[in-house]
């Protein structure tokens, strides 16, 4: 049966908590670095938000989303370094007019496929159509031959491991292993100042919602339906007449587009883009923030992408031995105990009592329709 | 990219070359034969498969040490007695960790790719912790350094000969583990039905442990044998992980014969690139070859027709 309403009770509850949260306390308490970093954390909340739709609902394990996150992040960052390296800026080059690094691997003129970056609707445009198109190939490639679980698991990590290398070692092109640094301005306008950090958290938070709204509108649709039945029963669904390759197909797309949403916006908040964040070792953790919140609840990837990452900021700097271990011991306690993350302890024990709390007070009906995959997490 | 070389000297730079290969290709048999025991039979993605094998390399150079300090006379023969304890080590972590964590898991294969990450990471800080963050190198004994003369021309290194000859033999007991003895059939067994080898009085969990066992004790072979040809640091074991899966995915997971055949293929191509571009572009067209070529079969070079 589908919910008639977009948002149920407790889903409302968590919608106007994490909007509360992200769009009045955190601006008012933090100051611009901190703001900044909840930013960058932010970025990950946008594949985190992916992952739920393709691991959580269609059962898709992808250990590629730093590939996307990539793409969108270079594409991004392609245009910036562009404009920073206009020929005033780079006067004491031996060639004025293109990138440093560049410049530093004896490249003469811009490669071809640098050119059409001068264009800010192009890069809008890549950021979207190329992660899309390359999950595209890829998915068509795995799906329709029906290989999935494990095989798709491996090899999309092959994958993120081939474009890492390739970035490292063209560094004539890439930038190599320090990646596109010194972005300056978007469209003139300076990316690098305090008001401009602000106003870029607040546009990244309004992109955030905006994803979780299509989202919300892809679980609640029947759309959602025949991607939990595919996770469950990937035959009975197929010989009910449906295309499972194509459901996973776009389920997939649309993983890597918000991936690469996010990936943008990290080039755009921090002001860099390097291949440390397109590896495997990065496609992993972005999997262990949808982990932690919980695999079926957007609001929880959310959640789990701020979580992490504010232990991993605040355990890094005060014990940086303890990190890994608490990161390692984080990934087994979640399998092994909490398969459903944070949501799933708040849909199991802060919700119940919450919801007896308030039907001792008045004795109203229960909602009826109560799935696991509702509720935010607690904070 | 070949008009500078001579005939004479293409052949030699191929048979140097391909030697090279066939020193990474043990390494990766060495590796994968412990993840096709694992993965390939158990369907367990074991993802800490590479600091096992590091945990094989760190007891190698704690044994050489020792051996180094307090039995000088017989240093030339440590390394026999490394294996075996590098063997029993990771052997025993590999059942200690299949009774602590992987035997909830075994309906949830993602899953247990998740946990063994994490097992990895805490496995790779300890080792940071106890062995320090630097690489370590093994002293080689006497005998094993230097190089064999074949021509002019072309020398291999004794420790490259050695390796290869290692591999060779505990891949030929491997298969015979697995294809001739009671045991082997038992594990054979489980896998392909599990329920009904419980029926038939095959303990299941005690198959499942030593499998695991036996797969991760192969790793530590693996982590020993590598000394010889490198240095080791807590981080080693992650550079080799993605690779060796792809041999095992490659050459089709249940099948041992395809799993040294895609070694074998993937070490060539890449040692042989490795001469003519970098070493990041041959890596590169090895992995996209290898990708491609899985996307066209999926199943990968020797599959097992098992009807499901």
């Amino acid at each position: 049966m589908i919910n008639s309403r977009f948002f149920n009770r407790s889903e409302l509850i968590g919608f106007i908590a994490l909007a509360a949260i992200l769009f009045v306390i955190l601006p008012l308490s933090l100051d611009v670095f901190r703001l900044n970093l909840v930013a960058k954390y932010l970025t990950y909340a946008f594949v985190a938000i992916g992952l739920v739709l393709c691991w959580g609902y269609g059962g898709i394990l992808s250990l590629g989303q730093g590939v996307f996150f990539g793409l969108g992040g270079y594409c991004m960052a392609m245009f910036l370094k562009l404009e920073a390296s206009s020929v005033e800026n780079t006067k004491i080059q031996s060639t004025p007019g293109i990138p440093d690094f560049m410049d530093w691997n004896q490249i003469t003129a811009l490669p071809l496929f640098w050119q059409p970056f001068h264009s800010l609707t192009f890069t809008i445009a890549a950021i979207i159509l190329v992660p899309s198109l390359f999950a595209l190939i890829i998915g068509t490639a795995m799906f329709k031959r029906r290989v999935g679980g494990t095989y798709f698991a491996i090899i999309t990590q092959a994958v993120a491991a081939i474009l890492t290398i390739l970035i490292v070692g063209q560094q004539g092109y890439t930038g190599g292993i320090n990646g596109m640094t010194d972005l300056r301005t978007l469209k003139g306008w300076d990316i690098r100042p305090d008001h401009a950090k602000v106003i870029l958290y607040f546009v990244e938070v309004v992109l955030l919602f905006a994803c979780i709204g299509i989202a919300q509108f892809i679980r609640l649709t029947k759309l959602g339906r025949i991607l939990v039945a595919m996770r469950e029963q990937e035959d009975r669904v197929r010989f009910s007449g449906y295309s499972v390759a194509n459901f996973k197909i776009f389920a997939f797309c649309m993983a890597a587009v918000f991936a690469a949403i996010g990936g943008a916006m990290f080039a755009l908040n921090v002001g860099f883009m390097s291949p440390s964040f397109v590896g495997i070792v990065p496609s992993i953790e972005m999997v262990i923030y949808t982990a932690v919140g919980g695999r079926m609840s957007i609001f929880g990837a959310v959640w789990g992408s701020l979580l992490v990452n504010f232990a991993k900021t605040g355990l890094s700097e005060s014990f940086p031995q303890l990190w890994l271990f608490g990161l390692g011991a984080l990934f087994i306690a979640v399998v092994l105990a909490f398969p459903n993350g944070l949501s799933g302890i708040w849909a199991d024990y802060v919700q119940p009592r919450i919801d007896r709390l308030l039907a001792s007070r008045k004795s109203k009906p229960k909602d009826g329709w109560n799935s696991v995959a509702d509720g935010a997490p607690a904070e | 990219m070949f008009g500078d070389y001579s005939i004479g000297d293409l052949g030699s730079i191929f048979v140097m070359q391909g030697f090279a290969g066939l020193v990474l290709f043990s390494v990766y048999v060495l590796m994968a034969l412990g993840l096709a025991i694992i993965f390939g039979q158990m369907g367990v993605i074991n993802m800490a498969h590479g600091e096992f094998m590091i945990l094989g390399a760190y007891v190698t150079w704690l044994t050489s040490n020792t051996f180094q300090s307090y039995l000088p006379s017989l240093f030339s023969g440590y390394f026999f007695l490394a294996m075996i304890l590098a063997f029993l080590a990771s052997g025993a972590l590999g059942m200690l960790v299949e009774w602590v964590l992987i035997r909830h898991l075994y309906k949830r294969p993602l899953d247990t790719l998740l946990a063994t990450w994490g097992l990895s990471l805490m496995l790779q800080q300890t080792y940071r912790s106890v062995f320090g963050p630097r690489e370590v190198g093994v002293e080689l004994p006497q005998w094993m350094l230097g190089s064999l003369k074949v021509t002019d021309s072309i020398e291999v290194p004794i420790n490259g000969v050695f390796v290869m000859g290692l591999t060779v033999l505990i891949t030929v007991v491997v298969a015979y583990v697995l294809y001739k003895s009671r045991w082997g059939r038992q594990v054979r067994a489980v896998v392909q039905n599990r329920i009904m080898a419980g029926a038939v009085g095959i303990n299941t969990e005690k198959v499942d442990r030593y499998t695991f066992g036996l797969g991760c004790g192969i790793a530590g072979i693996a982590g020993s044998a590598f000394t010889m040809i490198g240095s080791t640091g807590p981080t080693s074991g992650q550079l080799y992980i993605v690779d060796t899966f792809l041999v095992v995915v490659f050459g089709g997971a249940a099948s041992l014969l395809g799993t040294i055949a895609s070694a074998f293929s993937i070490s060539q191509t890449q040692s042989t690139l490795e001469f003519f571009t970098s070493g990041s572009m041959a890596k590169v067209l090895t992995l996209l070859a290898v990708v491609g070529i899985l996307m066209l079969r999926p199943q990968g070079l020797f599959a097992l027709k098992v009807r499901k």
